[in-house]
């Protein structure tokens, strides 16, 4: 489990032509007093200052196990691995993903290598949205999509070329595929990069702010015990059937179902030995259709704030900062995918209550 | 930290005479040529310690902008090539200033290897590997599918073996061939070793397994249990015996007879729940020192004792080497400082 040390990840997606190229080279010439590492797709347009900047190749593999969904970035997994050998140590790792490109093999890569596990944690997902173009998109393409779907943070770029009408039409677009992130609007990927980088757990945080009519939620109740580290709900079997994959048969038209979320809460503390077999095995079972999951938890017995996050089938949960002392203690805990079973995932959770 | 670091006495929790080198950077790889030790250092330089004279000064050469990522002794006594994040290949003496043998713009030279009786130098870039002939001039470019995850010549110097995505390609070394042999089989090959007798070719993968061929029919074998990542093996002299880290004791795999497939393997060794950092054979005897998480440093075999070289002291061990004779071990760690066990009489 990465400690409190471990060097923060961002992951930068967007459609092409979205803006990511300008932000990166924001992030890259601003004074910020800051060593960033760079991962980028090609080089050409970045400016480099202080920074390193490491091209990447794009590698994605299966990983053996068996399992289409779980993909991960072995170019990252070198290129990272040699970073976090060096003298000079970074104070964060950006990582840039080709407009086309899934976000969920760079997310998995960082949930998935044991070193890279150990030293790092991915802080947060960041979508650059082009706003001009971006209903064109998401009318003709699947990744547009996908890619707002899995951002902590949305940055709605270019606001200045389209109307206030059609940016508030937008917005609502954007909250409707994800409710959950944090949207900024920018232009020319004008933004504070302590909005963006080293985020923590804090816009997390914005699942217990949300309104939960807002989001469908439900509230009800959960208790104790300690669980950490949640790792893969499907590796590591090596031999024999793994009875984890039950729905590889099953077809998967990517395209037919639309994104949503569901959020579920608790008022009562949750059990985290009961969470983490119900998570296991949700994750498992449904890991395909569930673009992301995360959740900040109550559990029983713990002074702690329980904070999990996952991406398809893989996941990482951990005890984080205490509770702060105005805060009621409560569970909430947020799907976003595919053919999500609104009231099998409410019961389910509802059972971890302890 | 001074240019030329010299060792201090035998550190707390070791047994034995113990010199160490507090060179203070991640150690990345460890090579041993002649009575030269080389270790490679994420701070782009590489350290050479004279094994004759533990007491004395060891030399720096700054051999990268940036890091270190490889390192092989070179085909000549008393040099090693390192390649670095800098795109540099580059040659390191004791006496000399370091020499840029090759550079690939823009890109990082990730794995290095040599043949000392073929005079053959290959190293990787991306998806290319470069080999450099006896006879100089320019390298022969080998493209592969996808980045290459390690390099292995085997001990007759006639091939080379080269890991990536879905495999392993082979190609001769004397030919001009296009085309390699591929051994294939599905996931991420990293680290790749031959026998000693050049029959098998084993690599290391990305889950916590070792992948295997048998040239002679292709055999597959495929070796798992492993608790992490394996980030060391190494074959007994005579190729017996593969030992293998990523466990908390040292997973060794029989290789008489036909080959492990179908067999246990045997272990030794074991620091608490640490897991295996580095293997390294002894050049003489069927014996193999390994290195741990915890910092633990043992020598031993299946079914004998074990020798502690160094208690567990939290800072992982992350190279080894034996020197010609066997009788000197070197251990590299992660927050920098170089040991070098002697076992020599006083």
């Amino acid at each position: 489990m990465s400690g409190p040390t471990s060097i923060p990840v961002t992951v930068l997606t967007g459609y092409l032509g979205a803006g990511k190229t300008t932000l990166l080279n924001r992030v890259l010439t601003e004074n910020h007093g800051k060593k960033y590492a760079v991962i980028v797709n090609e080089f050409g347009e970045i400016g480099i200052d202080n920074d390193l900047v490491v091209g990447a190749d794009e590698e994605v593999f299966e990983m053996n196990n068996g399992c289409i969904c779980c993909t991960v970035r072995g170019d990252l997994i070198r290129i990272i691995g040699s970073l976090l050998k060096r003298k000079d140590k970074f104070d964060a790792i950006l990582v840039e993903t080709t407009g086309l490109a899934d976000p969920a093999p760079v997310a998995q890569t960082f949930f998935t290598d044991d070193d890279i596990k150990k030293k790092t944690r991915l802080d947060s997902i960041v979508t650059v949205v082009d706003a001009k173009h971006i209903e064109q998109r998401l009318a003709d393409s699947n990744e547009a999509e996908e890619q707002i779907a899995f951002a902590d943070i949305v940055l709605l770029n270019k606001t200045d070329l389209v109307s206030p009408e059609a940016l508030k039409r937008i917005e609502a677009k954007v909250r409707s595929l994800n409710p959950f992130a944090t949207i900024h609007h920018t232009v020319r990927g004008g933004i504070a990069l302590d909005k963006i980088l080293d985020k923590g757990a804090f816009d997390l945080e914005r699942i217990l702010e949300l309104d939960p009519c807002f989001l469908h939620g439900h509230a009800f109740d959960p208790t104790h015990d300690h669980s950490h580290d949640h790792d893969h709900h499907h590796h590591d079997h090596g031999h024999g059937h793994d009875p984890h994959h039950h729905n590889h048969g099953a077809v998967n038209p990517m395209h037919a179902e639309d994104i949503r979320s569901i959020s579920v809460t608790s008022e009562k503390p949750l059990s985290a030995a009961k969470f983490d077999a119900w998570i296991n095995d949700i994750l498992a079972d449904q890991g395909q259709n569930i673009l992301r999951c995360k959740g900040i938890l109550n559990m029983a017995g713990e002074d702690k704030r329980f904070v999990f996050q996952g991406v398809h089938m893989v996941s990482e949960g951990a005890y984080t900062g205490p509770w702060p002392a105005k805060d009621k203690r409560r569970s909430r805990f947020v799907f976003i995918g595919r053919k999500l079973d609104d009231e099998a995932l409410k019961k389910g959770f509802e059972a971890c209550v302890a | 930290m001074s240019d030329n670091v010299t060792a201090t006495a035998t550190p707390r929790g070791s047994t034995g005479r113990i010199a160490t080198f507090p060179f203070g950077d991640y150690a990345v790889a460890a090579a041993v040529n002649g009575r030269l030790f080389a270790v490679a250092l994420g701070d782009g330089t590489v350290r050479l310690i004279d094994s004759e004279t533990l007491d004395g000064e060891s030399r720096t050469v700054r051999a990268h902008n940036g890091a270190t990522l490889c390192l092989a002794a070179d085909i000549d006594k008393g040099a090693f090539l390192s390649g670095g994040d800098d795109g540099r290949l580059v040659r390191c003496t004791f006496a000399e200033e370091p020499q840029i043998v090759a550079e690939v713009k823009n890109r990082w030279v990730d794995h290095v290897t040599a043949h000392a009786g073929s005079g053959i130098r290959a190293y990787a870039s991306g998806k290319d590997v470069f080999v450099l002939g006896k006879k100089g001039g320019e390298p022969r470019k080998l493209t592969h599918p996808t980045s290459v995850g390690g390099l292995a010549i085997n001990s007759k110097g006639k091939r080379l073996a080269v890991t990536h995505y879905d495999g392993v390609s082979l190609w001769w070394l004397a030919s001009q061939s296009a085309e390699p042999v591929r051994l294939e089989w599905k996931g991420s090959h990293l680290q790749v070793i031959w026998s000693p007798d050049g029959d098998y070719v084993l690599t290391t993968m990305q889950e916590n397994a070792l992948h295997g061929w048998r040239l002679s029919d292709g055999e597959h074998m495929r070796m798992t249990g492993y608790g992490t990542k394996i980030r060391s093996m190494a074959f007994s002299r005579r190729g017996h015996i593969l030992a293998t880290g990523g466990s908390e004791r040292v997973i060794c795999w029989p290789f008489t007879g036909g080959g492990p497939m179908g067999k246990a393997p045997t272990e030794f060794g074991g620091a608490g729940d640490a897991f295996v950092t580095a293997v390294a054979a002894h050049p003489i005897h069927d014996v193999f020192a390994a290195g741990f998480e915890n910092g633990a440093l043992m020598i031993g075999q299946p079914g004998a004792g074990v020798r502690l070289v160094m208690k567990p002291n939290g800072n992982a061990v992350t190279c080894l080497a034996w020197n010609p004779d066997g009788d000197q071990l070197l251990a590299g760690t992660e927050k920098g400082d170089v040991h070098v066990a002697d076992f020599r009489p006083a």
